[in-house]
């Protein structure tokens, strides 16, 4: 008896991409999800950049620091702390930012803490940028194949257009000068107003760090066109050798801070990835440009992060002892984790991008597709989705040119369950042989 | 020289002398504009910053190269960041940046800014700080089962909120309105505070450039909440103090039909209930007329009930849920927005709930939630307060009487210096009639006012002019952040600023 009351466009809108294959394949994992003793026939879970392999390293710091969880009540300055909600974030907390940034760089940058604006999650950090940097119907620049969650973050509300950078396999999906260049003009030549670049590094889903005169060609390609560059730099803590990790804020660090550069330079962080923390929904903008802290803090009071949340972090990230030792365990632990799947993949005749950061490799499964299209990748997505009962990210759905890449996560489970995905793949692959 | 010889020409020739003064003149006056134009630098967006970058590019001339034609100034931001970044213009913003820069402490700060601009309540803090004290041991592991991991609330949670909490605000919510509705969990979405949920509300019933139609006076933050991001415009619908700022729907109907007239297409009513900042209530009879107006001119109506756990006086809340449930009307344009923050005297807790019985706006809105989900440390924490049922009911029972007591002292305090305040049962604040106290009549005369409290006697209120209110010389002064001591000196402060001007 309801009559049909008009929504919004954005409601009805679905930029949200949730009808996307890389959705799909979690409602598969959602409705028969693998589990190690219940449910041993089930969908393995390889889709989803999640980071479980240090968790024993959280759990051991909150049980030996209860003040951190019990956000410090019974103490001193427990008042003021509780009552506190300001868009500028705790001090202590937005410190402890900088310093722990500072320390994943190797103290090859260092972080102003009045630069940092909390957000609750890189998603909304990024989506922030979009509504500062862009207006409606302008466009990003972003490089090809990257993270699926772009198109709605970046575009949903802001009505911001992504024009893709692309990138090719014949040089490991780097970016080039050429494909910047086209790419802007492209845009330019649709009556697109170019405002930016957005760059991810260490990139997903390549799971590999940016070199550094590809940085400097970024970086000068902005300045040339007068245009921003956000780094969304939230893989920085999972490069697996420290020194291999190249942030845009070193390298605007060793040409002296150049202010022409630096206004233009923006930087996404989060904890999500490298501290395993999805759940507490913490992001960072670190921006140079004042005029872009200024809007992006008072913009925040739509995604702020609790103030219990920010003590507990402000304690864990302040404890030198604690950061150091879990920034060179989690490398550890992640490299190891790539090298067994890497192997692995080898062993079942699956080559793979060499990488160097991240949850996820770059796999390369084009010799297996029945046709070289999209349509070929999907059909092979399914396949794997169903009969080896993996979910895996299909390049496509990245905006990846070259049908056949799937984006393999191998940080979100266990290493008994990285055995089993493994081997399952394995079987896969001598099955499809033994047809040949 | 070369100027000499036509002049003569032109002093030989008519017009003689005159001509010959003039001519001069003229030509040393464009001499002059000449030699100034091409003095100065081409014109950049921002001289300092382009100052800058001159000095930049002489120091890294090897750079300069990169700098194309007329990009010297920084690559510019968005018009909404622009007219974002701009400094504060609201008196409501304006007074919160002076408190923060100067807040009062009774001992550290005397002479400091008295709050009185925020609407918080701190009355109860001393209860969530035992409470917090006695049960928040491990809380954020859990002890549930033998779950003693992170893993539980590390992990990527529900966007929208968990089924935990969910059901936890349900309950409460139906307590806090004294349970006269039951909630239903699925039919919630849950964002970090209110402030989100409202927006969230209207990036899904409005497109950029419709409107909504908004009592007066309101809450100033409506105008950034509702308007920056989603380009929704507020049409105020004024109330008046000769029937205590109710509102009527023959003049909701006049702002409907003029705005519609201008060819802006109306989405909504946004009301708040109980009412901020006057702290009345809505009727059952207004509210059903208000379901009657907007179903014949089916819109939808926002119900913000965030003051509902904030009731004092004897009248009795109705919530629009209440009505919806009692009578036959249109379910699916009703959405109700809630928040803790005002009832559980910790405003970083940052829950925000959408409540709706209209399944496509709860499908759009629950995608829309990743931009501003709630930690999940903090879920876990409230879905343990919020099942605490003994400590709730006490909660509630003895903030009822904290805030109903502060109320009665901070008004009488007013009436002793002849300021009386509109008659309200609910909120944090009191609206107080200084209309006697400003210079002249009229919005000038209400911020010169609000001006000499804020710097003179150093308390921030706000003006009703930043609420919209269509009568000048009402202030909004919220008294939960006070301690009982605080309010003589308040009231003093008042005093001397404002007789000193009668002197």
């Amino acid at each position: 008896m309801a009559i049909d009351i008009e929504l919004s466009r954005v409601a009805f809108s679905n930029t949200h991409g949730e009808d996307s294959p890389y959705f799909a394949g979690w409602k598969a994992y959602d409705e028969n999800p693998y589990h190690e003793a219940d449910n041993q026939s089930g969908v393995i879970q390889m889709g989803l950049a999640e980071n479980q392999v240090s968790f024993d390293l959280l759990e051991k710091y909150l049980e030996d620091h209860p003040e951190a969880s019990t956000w410090g009540v019974g103490a001193p300055g427990f008042r003021e702390n509780a009552l506190f909600q300001d868009y500028q974030g705790l001090e202590s907390f937005r410190q402890a930012m900088a310093n722990f940034m500072e320390k994943i760089r190797g103290g090859r940058a260092t972080f102003d803490p009045d630069r940092i604006v909390l957000t609750a999650g890189a998603t909304a950090a990024n989506e922030l940028l979009t509504f500062i940097l862009a207006d409606p119907g302008d466009a990003l620049l972003v490089p090809t194949p990257y993270y699926p969650g772009f198109d709605r973050d970046l575009r949903w509300r802001t009505g911001v257009k992504i024009a893709p950078i692309y990138c090719y396999s014949s040089n490991n999906f780097q970016v080039t000068p050429e494909a910047l260049e086209a790419a802007y003009e492209h845009a330019v030549s649709m009556n697109l107003n170019v405002r930016g670049v957005l760059i991810t590094n260490p990139s997903n889903p390549l799971g590999s760090t940016v070199q550094r005169s590809i940085l400097e060609m970024i970086l000068e390609f902005a300045v040339r066109k007068n245009i921003h560059l956000v780094s969304d730099e939230i893989y920085s803590g999972s490069t697996f050798v420290s020194s291999e990790f190249i942030s845009i804020a070193e390298i605007l660090q060793n040409r002296g801070y150049n202010n022409v550069e630096k206004e233009r330079v923006h930087i996404v962080y989060s904890l999500s990835k490298d501290l395993g923390l999805p759940g507490f929904r913490v992001g960072t903008i670190y921006s140079y440009n004042d005029k872009v802290v200024t809007a992006a803090r008072r913009m925040s009071s739509f995604t702020l992060i609790s103030s219990q949340t920010q003590h507990l972090l402000a304690c864990m990230l302040s404890n030198k002892e604690f950061t150091e030792n879990y920034i060179k365990t989690n490398r550890e632990r992640l490299s190891k984790r790539y090298e067994t799947i890497i192997v692995g993949l080898k062993k079942a005749g699956i080559e793979c991008l060499r990488g160097n950061a991240g949850l996820f490799c770059w796999m390369n499964l084009s010799p297996l597709l029945d046709e070289p299209t999209r349509k070929g990748e999907l059909a092979l997505w399914k396949i794997i989705l169903n009969e080896v009962r993996l979910n895996i990210s299909p390049g496509s759905s990245c905006h990846c040119l070259e049908p056949g890449w799937f984006r393999v996560c191998f940080a979100n489970m266990s290493e008994q369950t990285l055995g089993v995905a493994l081997e399952r793949i394995h079987k896969f692959m001598e099955q499809r042989k033994n047809l040949q | 020289m070369r100027l000499v010889v036509p002049l003569q020409g032109v002093v030989q020739g008519r017009g003689g002398l005159i001509f010959g003064s003039l001519i001069p003149c003229a030509l040393f006056y464009f001499l002059q504009l000449y030699l100034k134009r091409h003095r100065s630098p081409r014109n950049p967006p921002s001289p300092s910053a382009s100052l800058q970058n001159l000095a930049e590019m002489n120091r890294t001339s090897s750079r300069s190269n990169l700098l194309s034609r007329g990009s010297i100034g920084p690559a510019r931001i968005s018009s909404l960041a622009t007219s974002i970044s701009k400094p504060n213009d609201s008196p409501y913003y304006i007074g919160l940046d002076k408190v923060s820069e100067d807040p009062y402490d009774r001992f550290g700060n005397p002479d400091g800014v008295i709050q009185l601009g925020l609407s918080e309540n701190r009355l109860c803090f001393d209860l969530i700080e035992k409470w917090m004290l006695e049960n928040l041991t491990d809380s954020i592991r859990g002890r549930d089962g033998d779950d003693l991991s992170i893993s539980g609330i590390a992990s990527y949670q529900p966007l929208d909120g968990t089924m935990e909490l969910k059901m936890a605000m349900a309950g409460f919510m139906s307590h806090v309105i004294g349970g006269a509705v039951s909630f239903e969990p699925s039919q919630m979405v849950l964002t970090a505070g209110a402030t989100p949920a409202i927006e969230t509300l209207c990036f899904c019933l409005a497109d950029h450039g419709n409107a909504f139609l908004v009592p007066t006076p309101y809450y100033p933050g409506f105008d950034r909440d509702m308007k920056w991001r989603t380009g929704v415009e507020l049409i105020p619908v004024h109330c008046r103090s000769t029937d205590n700022f109710t509102l009527s729907i023959s003049v909701l109907d006049q702002a409907f039909n003029q705005t519609r007239k201008r060819g802006t297409k109306i989405r909504g009513i946004l009301l708040s209930n109980p009412a901020n900042p006057v702290g009345n209530l809505l009727s059952r009879e207004i509210l059903c007329d208000l379901l009657d107006f907007a179903r014949e001119k089916n819109i939808h109506i926002i119900s913000d009930e965030i003051f509902a756990g904030s009731i004092y006086g004897n009248e009795e809340f109705v919530s629009i849920a209440d009505v919806l449930d009692s009578e036959d009307f249109d379910k699916s344009r009703v959405h109700i927005v809630y928040g803790l923050s005002k009832d559980l005297s910790l405003p970083g807790f940052l829950v925000g709930v959408i409540y709706s019985l209209n399944d496509n706006v709860l499908v759009a809105a629950r995608k829309l939630t990743r931009f501003s989900s709630i930690s999940a440390p903090t879920q876990k924490l409230l879905v343990s307060m919020l099942s605490d049922a003994r400590f709730i009911k006490e909660y509630m029972e003895t903030n009822k009487k904290r805030i109903r007591n502060m109320r009665d002292l901070f008004v009488s305090g007013l009436e002793g210096l002849g300021i009386r305040c509109a008659d309200s049962s609910a909120g944090l604040y009191c609206w107080a009639n200084m209309s006697k106290l400003i210079p002249s009549y009229g919005e000038k005369g209400e911020l010169e006012l609000w001006d000499k409290l804020l710097n003179v006697a150093k308390i921030n209120v706000t003006p009703g002019s930043a609420c919209h209110c269509i009568e000048p010389g009402w202030f909004r002064c919220c008294f939960t952040t006070l301690d009982e001591e605080d309010i003589p000196l308040v009231m003093e402060r008042i005093r001397k600023a404002t007789d000193s001007r009668a002197s």
